[in-house]
């Protein structure tokens, strides 16, 4: 269980990890500026399980794998949201952070509220209830069993995504 | 038969594939700029695998080149290294990775590129398929010369009317995020077509392909004719691209005879207003440049205008040639004095103020009119600072009033 962190629509990459904070590949000190601008009391105050919970398009904007590393180095379980933009989506997979698409959870859940995330299945519970989200694909399941992109493709190769198209 | 998504895809893997399909294809090759380059290098070492083919992979110090700070001068660094160690000889500091991919030959039409910037969709201007992707999914590329895809939708742009200068490319692209949001192509792809499309140069149909992105679109492609195929060579052993017998998700019709100058205001691409209803907004800044709108046409016009004045004292104005050949034709026309006697600021070439951390950065409170392609809450700097995104006759119009013009009055 994690509390939620409300964000609203169309949370850039810019926001979440802003041009000016992003030249290094150290995930701790991606973490130290997560959010920095547009949740400025998030990176000291948020907690290991917590879960971020926003509305249409979370993710939108640059490619930037710095956002969803400093996301996950935060200790976030999941991102929940209304949609998420598709280089984000992607990116997060890739590295193993949760991310559950899920209109109704994001409309519903408060912030700062107790919600458990259940990434393999795509379901969210909160006291505003349990909520079904879109559950993972075969491909985002395969790729989370394996922990990372990097490790399915080391230690299986393409042929294990091969399988799960 | 298909988009031509589904067309290039298909060529590739020399079996039909269609919107829906995931697949894994092998790519021409990957590129990477100096800040995504450093993560995905981290990421190909994860794979412990050698590098899969030196000379299909591209390196392009742009986004802070040269360095600005000790933190950006250690990541050129280990891209460097890395290109030493591993023997990759195509790396360039001469302009904007989108533009430089384009020049030297590595986006091609009917081919396919894997880009480690969301931009990466500008090669679809030439009928290449190309998807902005983080730097995992380059790393895993340099491992293995492949990624996979799912086939995307196509959202299918038809294109008819006349643009008039100073309308352009930009203004039809603007509109088109306008009406279709941020997120509406959102795995898709965008298909840039129609009769005034096929008049366009190449120049302006980088513009279209390349705000595809912000639409939240895989691809952003325009068909291959003449006037693609006189500046590129098709990629090795592969048929050009045609559409046939497409199935669109949707199609969306422009008259582009019928726009006025749009502006997209803060605080996202997708707020698009046709200018009259911003004249007499006093900006700050303004920024002539970037892969959406610092090629030589965007200079000419850049140079047209401002040749005629001085920039306004109180709008500084910052143009950025997008690439080192852009910049030595518009040296040689003549058109880099004019704008340099203006009083604009001519930097080199690269990605100059657009993503906030060298050559205008923004102050709490200003305003800023960009040729760019972004305009999020902090992106050129301060996220108490604002941003509008224009074509740059509206840029260069109002650089000189100090405040946004409508172009087609201030000629």
């Amino acid at each position: 269980m994690g509390r939620a962190w409300v964000l609203g629509d169309g949370v850039s990459t810019d926001m979440i990890m802003p041009g000016r904070y992003n030249l290094t590949t150290d995930p701790s000190q991606l973490a130290g500026a997560c959010l920095i601008e547009a949740r400025p009391d998030f990176a000291a105050q948020v907690r290991p399980g917590d879960v971020i919970v926003a509305g249409r398009n979370f993710g939108c904007g640059s490619s930037r794998e710095h956002a969803p590393i400093a996301i996950q180095a935060c200790g976030v379980a999941a991102v929940v949201a209304a949609s998420f933009a598709r280089i984000f989506a992607r990116n997060a997979v890739n590295i193993g952070l949760p991310v559950i698409r899920c209109a109704e959870a994001a409309a519903a859940i408060g912030d700062g509220e107790d919600v458990v995330v259940d990434a393999d299945r795509g379901v969210v519970t909160s006291a505003a209830g349990t909520f079904a989200g879109e559950p993972p694909s075969p491909l985002a399941m395969r790729i989370a069993r394996a922990g990372s992109l990097v490790a399915l493709i080391r230690d299986e190769g393409w042929a294990a995504v091969e399988e799960t198209a | 038969m298909g988009t031509l998504a589904e067309e290039i895809l298909s060529n590739r893997l020399c079996r039909s594939v269609r919107a829906g399909d995931t697949v894994v294809a092998s790519v021409d090759c990957a590129m990477a700029h100096d800040v995504t380059a450093p993560l995905a290098i981290e990421a190909f070492e994860r794979c412990e695998m050698p590098l899969h083919d030196p000379d299909r992979v591209v390196l392009v110090f742009d986004h802070v080149m040269p360095a600005a700070t000790v933190a950006a001068a250690e990541l050129h660094q280990r891209v460097r290294r890395f290109a030493t160690t591993h023997g990759v000889r195509n790396v360039f500091a001469e302009g904007i990775c989108h533009i430089v991919m384009v020049e030297k030959g590595f986006a091609r039409p009917g081919g396919i590129v894997a880009g480690a910037d969301s931009h990466s969709t500008t090669y679809g201007a030439l009928g290449c398929f190309s998807a902005g992707m983080g730097s995992t999914d380059i790393g895993v590329v340099l491992a293995t010369g492949r990624t996979w895809f799912r086939v995307p939708e196509t959202l299918r742009i038809e294109v008819s009317g006349r643009l008039e200068a100073p309308l352009s490319a930009k203004d039809v692209a603007l509109h088109v995020l306008g009406r279709v949001g941020a997120d509406g192509a959102d795995y898709m792809a965008v298909e840039w077509g129609g009769e005034t499309v096929r008049t366009m140069t190449l120049d302006e149909r980088m513009t279209l392909a390349n705000l595809s992105a912000d639409m939240g679109a895989k691809a952003g492609l325009c068909e291959v004719d003449g006037a693609v195929l006189a500046a590129a060579t098709p990629a090795d052993g592969v048929e050009i691209p045609q559409v046939r017998s497409p199935r669109y998700e949707r199609v969306l019709q422009v008259d582009a005879g019928a726009l006025e100058p749009q502006i997209a205001a803060p605080p996202a691409a997708d707020n698009v207003h046709g200018v009259s209803e911003l004249v007499g907004t006093r900006i700050d800044e303004v920024f002539i440049g970037s892969c959406t709108n610092g090629r030589l046409e965007d200079l000419e016009v850049a140079a047209r205008y401002l040749a005629r004045g001085r920039v306004h004292p109180h709008t500084r104005t910052v143009v950025v040639p997008a690439s080192r050949r852009v910049y030595v034709e518009a040296l040689r026309r003549g058109w880099i004095e004019a704008i340099v006697e203006s009083g604009a600021l001519v930097m080199n070439p690269g990605c100059g103020p657009c993503l906030g951390r060298q050559h205008g950065v923004l102050a709490p409170g200003e305003r800023a009119v960009s040729t760019s392609n972004r305009n999020y809450p902090g992106r050129m700097g301060s996220p108490d600072a604002e941003i509008y995104l224009t074509s740059p006759a509206v840029a260069a119009a109002s650089a000189l009033a100090g405040q946004i013009v409508d172009p087609r009055r201030a000629l």
